[in-house]
């Protein structure tokens, strides 16, 4: 594919760019080794929370694997003032804004439906309803405008918003009208599309014609393909539009092209709909692989970096593996507690009614 | 503070949402034709000119990219009032106002909140094309996380668009469309305080039944009592306001002293809001019950074409026909 950008080869081999080397012109042996780290953490986690499922500590589990890159990348180019609105499936980029780990279990052990302080880590709670949020991150873009945080060239004040989904989304009338918005108000937003090529069981050809990021041209503005496989070139591409968006040029759509390696979610059985030589062929762009060929090729780590980061993985798994069972059961009567900004009278006598049948089943035991 | 004027029910809300502008900068409008036409019922005429066009937003022909990005304003801080057109175009807007709107602050333990007003015209009567004449409220009703009000005079027209606005929780505002021209008394920028937002209003008292209507057939339960007062019937009239939460204790309290009730909607009968009022009236108010709490709606049949509307609206006949009913238990 002539107009995929790619700074890094399967095989480790950095590509030049002139148009996107300048975006990662600062980034030194220092950051490809945070980097490594990210993949390898974020891939380990999803590991021990598909199998926390399942052994039933989870209710489902939507696996990131094969998607490490298009997220870490797009995470490590936001800033402290952009937000990002993400789907079930970005924990990687999650990780990016710091969000705890078991904090992105709560919601499918079912002990939660958000999870976080959206405000404080710059990223909204998880949207399961396919595309809904690509409205949110435009109406937050237009918000980001009126508040004057676009143009204005102070770096840490102008602010972008940046819209996850997959190439299944892209077919949703939510996420179509976002792009009108966006183009129409211009807005500081960035659409980043992860095509992992499958919808649950169905194909892109299922969803697009052509190739997705050239939808962007018929909304006027600009949209590009990038290797979803590849960090540098996500982190690259994304920069690159966020400060478009920040510098008040206006949107753009990146179709990160990777795969999904993994099943839909643990519900799913993916060898009723696609052939093992697939993913074979994936497996050879492995996201992670590229970045360790680079790293020991060009002697910027060496085994024991390799160690260290499998010994943290390690700790992480534990943590997760623990802290995944230790995480606090909701108290059932607390379901009344925020449906609205004061607790509602009709509200208040249908949590009295739980709380008088506990105590008469509790009376009833005591004596019996 | 001003003395009263006279306003039509549009006017009066223009009113309110200019205020509500002025005192509060967050506050910001957007809709199909809102800005330079004022709105199809000319509900924000003058404002985009006033207010600018980043405060009173002409949008894209999207009602879910309306209400979609009015999520997104409001997690950045802003206090959206949207605008559907008609009640009949509020469907593609659904999923973001019962799955997105209404369930945010739950999902998120009450850290985000959705300031949210969306203003939809409703209702019948005004010979009118398919898809202009519906009444949508049950559906909003039966949404946990949102608040559904309607006014039916100028007075609270006024009002309650301002306390919705300033409301922390989503509204849907539905306003009465065929009485839009309606003339009441407002005294703009009053200080005066309100009937709160979610209160009904007795306003007949009456002894042998007890009508309970709520934006375009207030003023068919008040043409009624007047109707029956000529005939030495005596019946009170209650303006719900709030369709969620419902003003039970005003409503219980009626009941008790009456025991006879007939609800007045124009939406379709089959788990309308009559049906809600029927069935806490009845858990509440069992032993003073002289007769079952009878319902005058709409049928449950599609709204029908305009020269048929007269006909399948509850109007004064079939108003006082349920109440000859309700009597004769």
């Amino acid at each position: 594919m002539s107009d995929l950008v790619q700074l890094l080869t399967p095989e480790g081999v950095r590509r030049r760019s002139d148009t996107y080397d300048p975006w990662v012109a600062d980034v030194d042996a220092d950051t490809v080794r945070d980097l490594y780290r990210d993949l390898v953490l974020v891939r380990r986690f999803d590991t021990e929370a598909v199998a926390l499922q399942r052994q039933g500590e989870l209710g489902l589990w939507a696996s990131l694997l094969g998607q490490e890159a298009a997220q870490i990348g797009a995470g490590r180019a936001m800033r402290r003032q952009d937000h990002a609105f993400p789907t079930y499936r970005e924990h990687g980029m999650a990780w990016c804004r710091d969000v705890d780990v078991l904090d992105l279990l709560g919601l499918f052990r079912g002990v939660t439906l958000g999870g976080w302080d959206t405000h404080r880590h710059g990223i909204h709670l998880v949207t399961i309803v396919i595309g809904a949020q690509a409205l949110h991150a435009t109406g937050y873009a237009m918000g980001i405008q009126r508040d004057g945080a676009v143009g204005t060239g102070d770096a840490s004040r102008d602010a972008a918003a940046l819209a996850f989904f997959g190439d299944g989304a892209t077919s949703q009338g939510d996420v179509n009208e976002a792009f009108i918005w966006a183009g129409v108000t211009n807005a500081p937003v960035v659409f980043f599309c992860q095509n992992n090529q499958w919808a649950i069981s169905e194909p892109l050809e299922r969803q697009t014609r052509i190739p997705l990021y050239r939808r962007a041209r018929g909304f006027g503005f600009p949209g590009i393909r990038v290797d979803g496989n590849d960090v540098l070139a996500c982190l690259a591409v994304t920069r690159a539009a966020l400060a478009r968006a920040r510098e008040g040029s206006g949107p753009t759509l990146i179709e990160a092209f990777t795969y999904r390696m993994g099943a839909h979610t643990t519900s799913d059985d993916p060898t009723r709909y696609r052939v093992e030589a697939e993913l074979e062929q994936w497996r050879l762009k492995d996201p992670i692989e590229r970045v360790k060929a680079l790293l020991l090729r060009s002697g910027q780590a060496d085994a024991t970096f390799l160690e260290s980061v499998d010994d943290e993985a390690n700790r992480l798994a534990l943590r997760v593996r623990d802290g995944c069972r230790a995480l606090p059961e909701p108290d059932p009567a607390g379901v009344f507690a925020h449906v609205y900004a004061d607790l509602d009278p009709d509200l208040r006598i249908q949590r009295d009614e739980v709380a008088r049948l506990a105590a008469m089943i509790e009376d009833a035991e005591a004596r019996a | 503070m001003n003395a009263p004027t006279e306003l039509p029910l549009a006017k009066a809300i223009n009113a309110g949402l200019r205020r509500s502008l002025e005192s509060n900068p967050r506050v910001m409008l957007m809709g199909e034709d809102i800005g330079r036409l004022g709105g199809v019922f000319r509900v924000t005429d003058g404002l985009a000119k006033d207010f600018g066009e980043d405060r009173v937003m002409d949008t894209p022909l999207a009602e879910a990219g309306i209400v979609g990005t009015a999520v997104g304003l409001a997690l950045r801080g802003y206090r959206p009032v949207c605008e559907i057109q008609f009640d009949g175009f509020v469907y593609p807007a659904f999923d973001q106002i019962v799955s997105q709107v209404a369930k945010l602050r739950f999902r998120s333990d009450g850290r985000l909140a959705m300031p949210i007003v969306i203003r939809i015209p409703y209702g019948g009567g005004i010979g009118a094309v398919e898809h202009h004449s519906e009444s949508p409220e049950a559906y909003f009703i039966h949404t946990p996380g949102l608040r559904v009000v309607t006014p039916a005079t100028s007075h609270d027209g006024y009002w309650m668009v301002q306390q919705a606005i300033a409301s922390d929780d989503p509204v849907v505002f539905l306003e009465p469309k065929r009485r839009y021209w309606d003339k009441g008394a407002v005294a703009i920028g009053s200080d005066v305080e309100p009937t709160p937002l979610f209160a009904a209003q007795v306003l007949r008292q009456g002894s042998q039944v007890v009508l309970v209507g709520y934006g375009p057939t207030v003023r068919t339960c008040l043409d009624a009592a007047a109707a029956a007062a000529d005939e030495g019937r005596s019946l009170a009239v209650v303006d719900l306001r709030s369709l969620s939460p419902v003003d039970w204790a005003t409503l219980g309290r009626l009941t008790r002293q009456v025991g006879r009730v007939v609800v007045v909607h124009e939406a379709h009968r089959t788990l309308g809001l009559g049906a809600e009022v029927a069935a806490r009236l009845t858990e509440d108010c069992f032993h003073a019950l002289e007769a079952p709490v009878l319902r005058v709606t709409g049928y449950d049949t599609p709204y029908p074409p305009s020269r048929m509307e007269d006909a399948w609206l509850p109007d004064v006949d079939r108003v006082l026909d349920a109440v000859d009913q309700a009597l004769a238990y």
